[in-house]
């Protein structure tokens, strides 16, 4: 195995990492890129050393393994169609809301807020409480 | 043999594709989609005949040797779990014609070629015999499931559609570097010939994988803690796309990892799986509990529910995979039925909040009864199939003495009925709202009713032959587990 290849996937693995990070949804597409390389990479390093290219009596060097090659190539080709689809994903995130930023869940908001309501609420109600009590200790 | 395979995978991919070259005439598409899909329900169901007879059946694609081609494997886990599935797909295509006109109803002209697809990559997912099949089968799903997801175009179906292509994207790219380490350390992806080369792996490197698929295959299935993108995209697609997401996508997940643990015996893993498989169900109903709109209850129930597969899998004895198999086959009809139901009380009522219904039990007396059977059987009351399901999950945890979890299992069954509680009572009883006007609701509810009662009665047919289910969860159980027999019959 190249150490080469061996630095491109660690490279190209955390750059893609570090953009899918991102709230930002082409950073992510993009990520989502590098990341699919570096696997296609290790699918290719997987499939042993490299030889001449897998045809048939066309050679009498050793050749490449050629079945990590075809599912890379599947690989790829799924890829690629993702790609398309979350592009165009974004341009409509972009049509509705004016920028390709991935939203906060509403119905999650709305949980979130009613239970902070109840807590100041009860918060509210202890301090009337205390001040009660305080009231009946003074009189 | 062969033509039945391709009934099943091929079948319904060429009939959408014809579907969608006549997408503007309703009714040729609407036959098309339908023959597409009945035809491989059937064909599911003669090769569940012809498994149970004789045996597992494979087919090599093309006349490959299975280290280089792809195989198709039927046996008897396969051959119990498809048929299902598939006649849940068909019913729910017949609710998709009733509901098309109303609000909630999904656009016909893509819906159904595209629930072609989606069908095509459930067979594929359940027959495949190597891992990276199983990878193009789970495209394949989840490509029809993004576009099935955000194809009207919505701001929320737009906003939730992205957690959810991001989530599953990043376990698909999981999975593919998966595939690489596999491929490097055996030698090839067929998973008969894996489970012979899997042994001769030092013990970290093969616990290793096998935490990777189970991380890549656990994103699918939605356990603790890579759930989050479910309840969140789920409740804002059609009623019928989620009624069809619930019943089998998570399950298709479960599916995986009950093969490839089972099958590269990895035990080891156990533990792990025990504790996630807890949370898993205890938060995931804890999560119902808070909301308050019917189809994020239904949603969060769904990841408390793949915790009681989660924990039968991870038993790793016999009595623990058969529960999990018993419990996937009942999960898949019930939780179908339970988001048809709430569509149709979205429909009649024009929303699925609680604090905005009410009083339906005694205006639709027939939908409250079409909630009640599967709510209950969702809850494990018996007679129902839940009960008999969760029994044989718990009864094996009880024989593999591993405490915690069946207490965990037993107070996440009474959080369930909690939640279901909440809905009945939010829907079906009290008052009903003040603004309801006395329209008639929209859509053709004779069939979208149709075609709920079909696939709850499908449901009780379950709890009526739950014995001969369990006795075939056992055996498929045991065929999964003594190895040997899925290698011979692919290898030979």
């Amino acid at each position: 195995m190249s150490v080469a290849l061996l630095f491109a996937i660690a490279g190209l693995t955390a750059v893609g990492i570090y953009l899918i990070t991102s709230r930002n949804l082409s950073r992510i597409i993009l990520g989502f890129v590098l990341l699919g390389h570096a696997a296609v990479l290790g699918l290719v390093t997987a499939g042993g050393p490299p030889g001449e290219a897998p045809i048939a009596g066309a050679s009498d060097q050793p050749i490449a393994n050629p079945l990590p090659q075809a599912l890379a190539l599947t690989a790829i080709v799924i890829s690629f169609g993702l790609t398309l689809f979350m592009l165009a994903l974004a341009g409509r995130q972009q049509t509705l809301s004016g920028s390709d930023l991935v939203e906060d869940d509403l119905e999650d908001r709305r949980l979130a807020a009613r239970a902070e309501r109840a807590a100041a609420l009860a918060d509210l109600a202890e301090q009337a409480e205390e001040r009660d009590e305080q009231h009946e200790e003074s009189t | 043999m062969n033509l039945l395979f391709a009934l099943m995978i091929v079948g319904p991919l060429a009939a959408s594709a014809g579907a969608l070259l006549v997408r503007e005439r309703g009714a040729l598409r609407d036959v098309i989609t339908m023959v597409g899909l009945g035809t491989a329900a059937a064909a599911s169901w003669v090769m569940f005949g012809i498994v149970a007879r004789d045996g597992t059946q494979t087919v090599r694609v093309g006349g490959w040797d299975p280290e280089l081609g792809i195989v198709l494997v039927a046996d008897r886990f396969a051959a119990l779990v498809l048929p299902i599935a598939l006649a849940i797909i068909f019913v729910v295509e017949i609710f998709a014609i009733g509901q098309r006109r109303t609000a909630w109803g999904a656009n016909p002209e893509l819906s159904g070629p595209l629930l072609g697809v989606l069908t095509a990559g459930v067979s594929l997912a359940f027959l495949t015999g190597d891992l990276f099949t199983l990878f193009v089968a789970f495209e394949l799903i989840l490509v029809s499931s993004y576009v099935l997801l955000t194809h009207q175009g919505q701001r929320a179906q737009v906003r939730s559609g992205m957690s959810y292509v991001v989530m599953n994207l990043l376990a698909s790219t999981l999975f593919l570097f998966g595939l690489a380490y596999v491929y490097a350390a055996t030698g090839t992806v067929n998973m008969a010939l894996l489970t012979e080369r899997m042994g001769d792996l030092s013990d970290g490197v093969r616990i290793g994988i096998g935490a990777w698929f189970f991380v890549v295959f656990g994103t699918k299935a939605a356990v603790f803690p890579l759930f989050s993108w479910l309840p969140d995209s789920y409740p804002t697609a059609p009623t019928t796309i989620t009624a069809v997401f619930a019943g089998l996508l998570t399950k298709v997940g479960i599916y995986a990892m009950i093969r490839f643990h089972t099958l590269m015996g990895l035990d080891e893993l156990g533990g792990a799986m025990l504790i996630i498989a807890g949370v898993t169900m205890v938060i995931g109903a804890i999560g119902a509990l808070a909301q308050s709109n019917v189809k994020r209850i239904l949603s969060f129930h769904i990841i408390s529910q793949i915790g009681y597969m989660l924990m039968g899998l991870g038993l790793f004895t016999a009595a623990g995979t058969a529960g999990a198999i018993l419990f996937l086959v009942h999960h898949m009809p019930v939780k179908t039925v339970l988001f048809l139901v709430g569509g149709l009380i979205e429909n009649e009522q024009g929303t699925g909040r609680l604090d905005r219904s009410g009083g339906m039990a005694s205006r639709r007396p027939i939908i409250a009864a079409l909630f009640a059977v599967p709510a209950l059987s969702l809850a494990g009351l018996p007679p129902f199939s839940g009960f008999i399901a969760k029994f044989s999950v718990i009864s094996a945890g009880i024989e593999a003495r591993a405490t915690p979890i069946v207490f965990l299992a037993l107070f996440a069954g009474l959080l369930t009925l909690m939640s279901m509680t909440k809905i009945w009572l939010g829907v079906f009883w009290g008052s009903p709202p003040v603004d309801v006007d006395g329209d008639e609701p929209p859509g053709n509810r004779k069939t979208m009713l149709a075609a709920t009662g079909l696939a709850v009665l499908g449901t009780l047919t379950i709890s009526l032959f739950a014995g001969a289910l369990f006795d075939l969860s056992v055996e498929a159980a045991e065929e999964l587990r003594s190895v040997s027999a899925y290698r011979d019959a692919v290898l030979r």
